[in-house]
């Protein structure tokens, strides 16, 4: 953060029409496979699974759709920093939800 | 924006008209009109608190009947909160004087902060609306669930609801929009050498709230929004009698209304800062110190919320966890309280209006942070939960750490933003009655809570009834004091004398490097930072022991 120039590095990195449809398929695939679970009985574990699949999903695309993988490394940090008081906040209601009765 | 805007007169100047204040994208405008819109507000929020302190100060209905009474403390709540302390400083104060005092021209997206100035406007018109049909032909009511729109009554109340919780909504986001602006005009606009270790308090403030605004805000956004379908809809989220959990959405409404408070008081405490520095003449007790504290108000404030659901039936292993975070949160409040005081130490005090209201806020705050602890505590809670001990407490921290700040900083930039000195002697005296009309109607709140009197009832028992009248008088006295303000405000617009570019030989950027009132881009080229904004020359030193 100390110094200025921290956007004068462009977004120079373009992707491919190639990458993108990949990316798109890869995307359809982790749906069918949230459905797929959906229908296996997994007891405790269904929630934790189809947050996982849904985790990898933002991943792609955030890194990927909305460029942050090639982005500054402040934004990186930023947007890790409201990740990590997501996450916070859900460790924060389970405290309560799951251990109220 | 041309390139043929006049730069060397007021932005006032540049152009006329009222379009000109209607479509701009200058800060400085929309600052102002935003100052406008509050203090309108304010004023209705305060009549609506007089009217409620003066019905409870005798038995029996004095003025309205109960359900008005519900009705009238919901809509202070909501205008308070909502359209006057939230947007308050930031809003007014950080539009106009952040870019300023980093040396950029505006803010980073000048037409989002337009847009978010009328989302404001929006939300503000549409609550109006909702009283208004509220009352009109023999209608549904004026909303009455209190400011904090509590599942399962808020679902099951017939009076008007939905439209002022879409106004909040709304309100929210223009919060979100303007917490975006400061965050990347912080970080994208300095000018050369203003690091983030450069930039005055205010500033910091001002970043560590727009993180919260960004952050806490989408969280009410998407309660409300749930609170509306469950009321269209009726999806079972909140409602017991769907399977739905109440508690979740005390979880989900405290998650951002407790950071709220820092939206609130953050901002305030930066302010307080600079005006110390400017009036003590002395360079800031612990600068960076001071710069971290504010952000970590901001982070861990994040992690308290649930002290307001102690009594709620809330696990006890979330209770213990939430108590410790919020005797946590004093820490770095009492790190500021002991840096301002450690700041005056030996300083060149220059005892104008807007340092007293500081001290003012100093005393204030320091109960009200105080009297927090008490409720932070699960024992103390359990009886306090509910009663005037709690409106006493966060009144003390509202109003007197978001308010007070409030016209401490109107009376510390308005020769800047309006060219004209207001009468110091009658702003003095301002100060006194704000301050003794304060704790008059107030601190016997404390006393009320502790002995038992529940908030927001209409009627109260005989033994109350002494302290009620006596924090009616309070009310009375603050108000007075409040509208002489405004007066004293009101007719230095017209009468006063022209301010000079420095009236308080202040050391940050606002000025000393820009006219009075500024010119449209601010500054005539950006300015050059090398030192620090409160580089006083060192007083202590020389004054010997």
């Amino acid at each position: 953060m100390s110094n200025h120039n921290e956007h004068a590095e462009e977004h120079k990195h373009t992707i491919g029409y190639g990458t993108y449809t990949i990316i798109w398929f890869a995307l359809l695939a982790l749906t069918a496979v949230t459905v797929a679970v959906a229908g296996i009985n997994l007891g405790e574990y269904t929630l934790f699974v189809a947050m996982v699949v849904a985790a990898i999903k933002a991943m792609i695309v955030i890194n990927v759709f909305m460029h942050i993988k090639f982005d500054d490394l402040i934004v990186k940090w930023l947007l890790g920093f409201c990740g990590f008081i997501f996450a916070v906040m859900f460790l924060f209601l389970a405290f309560d939800v799951l251990l109220r009765y | 924006m041309s390139a043929e805007v006049n730069n060397t007169v007021s932005f006032y100047k540049t152009e006329k008209g009222i379009g000109s204040w209607l479509y701009t994208t200058d800060h400085k405008r929309i600052a102002i009109m935003y100052l406008a819109a509050i203090i309108l507000f304010f004023l209705v929020g305060m009549t609506l608190g007089l009217l409620m302190r003066l019905e409870v100060a005798f038995s029996g209905k004095t003025i309205f009947d109960a359900q008005t009474y519900n009705s009238v403390f919901t809509l202070h709540g909501v205008i308070m909160v909502f359209l006057v302390i939230i947007p308050g400083i930031p809003a007014v104060f950080g539009n106009f004087f952040l870019p300023i005092q980093i040396g950029a021209d505006d803010v980073s997206f000048p037409r989002i902060n337009m847009l978010s100035f009328y989302l404001y406007v929006l939300g503000g018109l549409i609550a109006i609306y909702s009283i208004v049909i509220g009352m009109l032909n023999g209608g549904v009511g004026i909303i009455d669930t209190g400011w904090t729109f509590y599942v399962p009554y808020s679902l099951t109340t017939t009076t008007s609801v939905d439209l002022p919780l879409f106004a909040a909504f709304l309100l929210g986001f223009s919060s979100i929009l303007t917490g975006m602006n400061f965050v990347s005009t912080i970080h994208r606009m300095r000018a050369p050498g203003m690091d983030m270790f450069k930039m005055p308090l205010f500033c910091w403030g001002l970043y560590s709230t727009a993180w919260i605004q960004v952050l806490a805000t989408p969280i009410i956004g998407i309660t409300i929004v749930l609170v509306l379908l469950e009321r269209f809809i009726h999806i079972g989220i909140f409602d017991p009698n769907l399977g739905g959990d109440p508690v979740l959405f005390q979880h989900m409404f405290w998650i951002y209304s407790h950071p709220a408070v820092y939206i609130m008081v953050i901002p305030a405490m930066g302010l307080v800062s600079d005006i110390l520095a400017t009036f003590a003449r002395r360079q800031i007790f612990g600068y960076k110190i001071m710069a971290i504290s504010s952000m970590a108000i901001a982070l861990v404030g994040y992690f308290v919320y649930a002290h307001h659901m102690f009594t709620s039936g809330m696990n006890d292993t979330a209770k213990v966890i939430f108590s410790f975070f919020t005797f946590m949160v004093a820490v770095p409040t009492g790190v500021k309280i002991f840096n301002w005081v450690a700041t005056m130490y030996k300083g060149s005090m220059d005892m104008k209006s807007p340092l007293l209201f500081v001290f003012a806020f100093i005393f204030i705050f320091s109960i009200g942070g105080l009297t927090g602890l008490f409720l932070g505590a699960l024992q103390t809670d359990i009886h306090l939960h509910d009663t005037y001990f709690v409106v006493a407490h966060f009144h003390y921290v509202m109003f007197g750490g978001g308010i007070f700040i409030f016209f401490a900083g109107l009376h510390y930039w308005f020769p800047k933003m309006f060219g004209k000195m207001y009468n110091e002697g009658v702003a003095k005296l301002v100060v006194l009655l704000l301050f003794v009309g304060f704790n008059t109607l107030y601190f016997p709140m404390f006393i009320m809570g502790y002995n038992g009197m529940p908030r927001r009832y209409y009627e109260s028992l005989p033994e109350y009834l002494p302290l009620h009248k006596l924090s009616t008088l309070g009310a009375l006295i603050l108000v007075s004091g409040v509208l002489i303000m405004v007066t004293n405000l009101i007719y230095a617009l017209y009468k006063g004398k022209k301010a000079e570019d420095n009236p308080w030989n202040s050391l940050t950027l606002e000025w000393t490097h820009t006219q009075t009132p500024p010119t449209i881009y601010n500054f005539n080229e950006a300015p050059s930072v090398t030192a620090g904004p409160y580089d006083y020359p060192d007083f202590s030193e020389e004054g010997g022991h």
